[in-house]
């Protein structure tokens, strides 16, 4: 009788968990879980065979409402199946599928970061009669069974710090890393070492790391998510989801809620929108391979999908890992064949070593470099004509081999010759100063000739302002404004034609800087007529078909004139020519797709091939655009890579905030900038005070975003005045740029 | 320095007959007074919050050049002598708009009493408080209102960019009977800091704020 109380417990627990995912109303769930209750309510009261009989029914019966789930599964029902408390975590993946493995930094809530969880593992494969272990650490996040502390897996920026480190130190070792990815986003807090920043610190070192990387994704939540995603292969579970945002976070977007939860039939249809199933992901190729699950999603005690998620794992990584060797045919050709669908089998049948050398490291980077860049890029737009895309490719080509033989050819020479004569210059003064010095003196003396005064090297000039300045269109009311700091300051109301004239939108009296419209940095930052815009005509598109999207699309283009909310352009300030990257809030409020990331890493390319400073200038940006689901996601590691390939090949990159920079851009390829500055009352961070109230439950202080708390944090490197922005990023320019002006 | 009782019963007489603050609320600049966002006898709430972010209520919109200003309460209270033949009129700046009576709380009272009432030390300097090590030790074991302070004995000790310097009793023995402070906090200037009186004054004194705590309940 026990045995089949047993039995009863767990039917009902299946029954419980079809009921927490299709809902109370749907089939006959409800009645299932009812009479499976009863039944074991009355387990020892009913003679056996009827018990048995009544089982069977109800066995079948929740056997066909499963099936049933199962192929009309919504993808807001795989959000929940995600989220399940009976769904597996990384602890259950660190027990089933690894042979063995040291948790480090941290057990349980004795932890830095209890959602994040970081083990030195083992793995093993058989092949033949042999045993081969392999060593990886595995990173990811601890969602828990309903431990609070884990935070149901979003990791605080020290968790990803506490990532980053093990990460580099997988490097030093020279052993794979897998990731597992269970977090619906980051813990959305500004201290130290910040959010955003530390998400775009582990997203450019991810970029050049000098070891295979693999990741598993069963909840991937935008930012949170990328933290430890940017691998080398990108699996997903079946009946996991990856996506932008959360569906209820779109649907508070989508239905402009400043609290309170948004209704349920628009976070369904937000889920639909959203396209965040695995098929979906596969589609849009932002993952690499799906990992099947049971119909329902993999639970706790499924071990033949840890089976297989060890199987798919080991096979990923010997993909990569054969993808940088030269002798690799044969094993290239059996591991092809292994296509995810046959059965697992015991005997792996080939052997990788996982080690690479110095020159396979390379080829990995390459290859990783090669796939981000590729990723997504389907979805961009254009209206170009074919003559003027090959004009533009054949005018990048002729960069290419004109920058290529100045700076590559001429200058290196030049520039060993002068470094060679400097050195002979210094060697002959050190040698002769001794014997030279004391006769000069005592002919000094003698004709009293006065000492020298020695010479600037170098110094800087202030650079002209353009001859005629731009007034925004906004000085032509004659009225005036409150400052709002009127009350708390004293301000005196300002005469507009004044504020945003002379005063370049700027209080004089506290400081306060009114926003501006991006035309005036474009007229009143860069020598006049020196800007000439390129790519502009990429725009972005409707890749995921988003209900309504086509229609915001077009009426922002028509009041904007602009295809994207990226502008790149080259431009000069006072002589020195660089290349911008503009974020503009006219258009979608500088939020960031398929579009403006692929226009950004052509901008980058732009600069390294011409050896020029590159410039982002953030008027706004509110995030990546939720309209382009993963595909907006994914340009936080694609423009990453492309800023860490500039970065490393000399460049100078200096990011410029103003206005609200929030979320995705600045979490990844502006956070990871060495040198970002913000405009005075500029507000930059990772969310907004509802998602914090939302997540935290804590109220934030008005003034958490501003940019003097985020230099005060150690996010931004200064706060810059309007009024002098042009003289300070010239000045930026000569000092950070060094000697040969601006390119290492 | 004795209490001046009839000092006293005069303050607790007219807080008695007006048991609240009045603040006028004033143009802070000229303007068309356009439309009152309040009525006579209107319950008002000045700023709120951890942060004080939510603004008062609207009282009143000015306008001047084409800017038109809603001017806010800054206290809580109630509406009295609004000046409603102004509406629609022309003002000059510090012109009296209405008064905000704000109603005074028990632990407002008291203070006010207090500082009526104790000899005040005030701080010197915009700086960082301590009590003296041997002050608070006796103060944690005795108790406010039984701790003495002898002349030339150390009270306070001001600490301002990591350097300390010590504040002396300079009056005659006295008890420390409120302390004014937070420590660690920074003061401003000529707030107070302690507040002493004679040792026969404090069955008195403790008498009284249990007095103003009858009339005055918590709300």
């Amino acid at each position: 009788m026990s045995e089949l109380y047993r039995e009863l417990t767990e039917l009902l627990e299946r029954a419980l968990y079809v009921r927490d995912i299709k809902g109370e109303d749907w089939q006959e769930i409800s009645a299932v879980v009812g009479f499976l209750q009863e039944l074991r309510e009355k387990v020892y009261e009913l003679p056996g065979e009827e018990l048995r009989k009544r089982f069977s029914l109800l066995k079948e019966k929740l056997v066909a409402l499963e099936t049933l789930a199962a192929e009309t599964l919504s993808p807001y029902e795989i959000v929940k199946i995600t989220r399940h408390p009976q769904r597996f975590t990384l602890q259950d993946i660190l027990e089933n599928v690894y042979d063995n493995y040291t948790e480090l930094g941290g057990e349980g809530e004795i932890n830095l970061d209890p959602a994040v969880v970081v083990a030195r593992a083992m793995i093993s494969r058989r092949v033949g009669d042999k045993i081969y272990m392999h060593q990886v650490m595995v990173i990811g996040h601890e969602k828990g069974h309903g431990e609070e502390f884990r935070r149901g897996g979003s990791a605080k920026p020290w968790g990803n710090e506490k990532a980053l480190h093990y990460m580099k130190i997988a490097e030093t070792e020279g052993i794979p890393i897998h990731f597992y990815i269970f977090t619906p986003g980051a813990y959305p807090i500004e201290d130290p070492p910040g959010a955003a920043q530390q998400i775009a610190r582990n997203l450019y070192t991810m970029a050049k790391l000098k070891v295979p990387m693999i990741s598993f994704i069963s909840e991937g939540g935008s930012g949170g998510a990328e933290a430890i995603g940017l691998a080398d292969l990108r699996l997903m579970a079946s009946r996991g989801y990856y996506s932008v945002i959360s569906p209820e976070g779109a649907a508070a977007i989508e239905a402009k809620l400043k609290s309170g939860r948004p209704p349920r039939e628009l976070v369904e249809k937000c889920a639909r929108n959203l396209r965040l199933t695995a098929e979906d992901n596969l589609r849009l190729g932002t993952i690499d391979r799906i990992v099947p699950e049971p119909p329902l999603g993999a639970r706790r005690q499924d071990y033949g999908f840890f089976k297989r998620l060890r199987y798919e794992m080991i096979r990923a990584t010997d993909e990569v890992v054969l993808q940088t060797k030269s002798l690799r045919t044969f094993r290239k050709y059996v591991l092809s064949r292994k296509n995810g669908t046959e059965e697992v089998p015991e005997d792996f049948g080939i052997y990788v070593n996982w080690e690479l050398t110095e020159d396979e490291k390379e080829i990995l980077l390459e290859n990783r470099s090669r796939k981000y860049r590729e990723m997504g890029r389907w979805a961009v737009c254009g209206k170009e004509s074919t003559f003027k895309h090959y004009l533009e490719k054949s005018h990048d080509l002729g960069l290419k081999v004109f920058h290529g033989l100045r700076y590559g050819v001429f200058k290196q020479s030049h520039r060993a010759l002068r470094r060679m004569f400097e050195e002979l210059t210094q060697e002959s003064s050190a040698l002769l100063k001794p014997v030279s010095d004391p006769v000069k003196t005592v002919y000094n003396l003698l004709s009293g000739k006065k000492r020298r005064i020695p010479k600037v090297v170098s110094w800087i000039e202030r650079p002209e302002g353009p001859e005629e300045l731009y007034v925004s269109p906004l000085a032509l009311e004659d009225r005036t404004v409150t400052c709002p700091n009127a009350e708390t300051h004293g301000c005196p109301d300002l005469w507009v034609p004044d504020l945003y004239g002379e005063f370049c939108g700027v209080c004089p009296n506290c400081g306060y800087h009114f926003p501006l419209e991006y035309q005036w940095y474009l007229n009143n930052l860069f020598d006049r007529g020196s800007v000439r815009e390129f790519n502009e005509g990429l725009s972005s598109g409707n890749p995921l078909n988003f209900e309504g999207y086509a229609e915001k699309l077009a009426k922002a283009r028509k009041s904007t004139g602009k295809n994207s909310a990226m502008l790149t352009f080259e431009a000069k300030i006072g002589g020195i020519s660089l290349i911008v990257a503009m974020l503009i809030a006219d258009f979608r409020q500088g939020t960031v797709g398929v579009a403006e990331g692929e226009k950004f890493i052509r901008a980058c390319d732009r600069a390294r091939i011409t050896r020029r400073p590159l410039l982002a200038l953030i008027h706004t940006t509110g995030g990546i655009r939720i309209h382009e689901g993963t595909l907006g996601v994914i340009q936080m590691p694609r423009c990453t890579v492309a800023v860490r390939e500039y970065v490393d090949s000399g460049g100078l990159y200096i990011v410029l905030y103003d206005n609200n920079s929030y979320a995705g851009p600045v979490a990844s390829f502006l956070g990871c900038a060495p040198y970002q500055f913000a405009l005075r009352s500029t507000r930059l961070g990772f969310a907004g005070p509802r998602v914090i109230r939302e997540t935290t439950g804590e109220e934030v202080p008005p003034d958490y975003h501003s940019a003097e708390n985020a230099l005060r944090r150690g996010h931004i490197q200064g706060v810059w005045d309007r009024r002098e922005l042009r003289l300070k990023l010239y000045e930026a320019l000569l000092t950070m740029g060094g000697r040969n002006l601006y390119y290492r | 320095m004795a209490i001046d009782h009839l000092k006293i019963n005069q303050l607790l007489q007219r807080l008695r007959s007006r048991p609240y603050r009045i603040y006028e609320v004033k143009t802070p600049h000229t303007g068309y007074l356009r439309e009152f966002l309040v009525k006579e006898g209107t319950e008002v709430k000045g700023p709120r919050g951890k942060w004080r972010e939510i603004p008062g209520t609207p009282l009143f919109t000015l306008e001047r050049e084409k800017n038109l200003k809603t001017i806010k309460a800054r206290v809580s209270g109630t509406i009295h002598n609004l000046r409603t033949e102004l509406e629609g009129r022309f003002v000059e700046a510090e012109e009296v708009v209405l008064e905000i009576r704000h109603p005074l709380s028990q632990e407002e009272v008291i203070s006010e009493f207090l500082r009526e009432t104790l000899i005040l030390i005030t701080a010197p300097e915009t700086a960082r408080y301590l009590l003296a090590p041997e002050i608070e030790k006796r103060i944690r074991k005795e108790g406010l209102g039984k701790v003495f302070v002898k002349p030339n004995e150390e009270i306070l000790i001001m600490s301002f960019m990591k350097r300390e310097t010590p504040i002396v009793h300079t009056g005659e023995t006295m008890v420390i009977f409120r302390i004014f402070f937070t420590p660690q906090e920074v003061v401003t200037a000529g707030e107070p800091l302690l507040g002493l009186c004679l040792q026969e004054e404090v069955p008195y004194l403790e008498r009284v704020i249990s007095r103003i705590c009858e009339e005055w309940p918590e709300k």
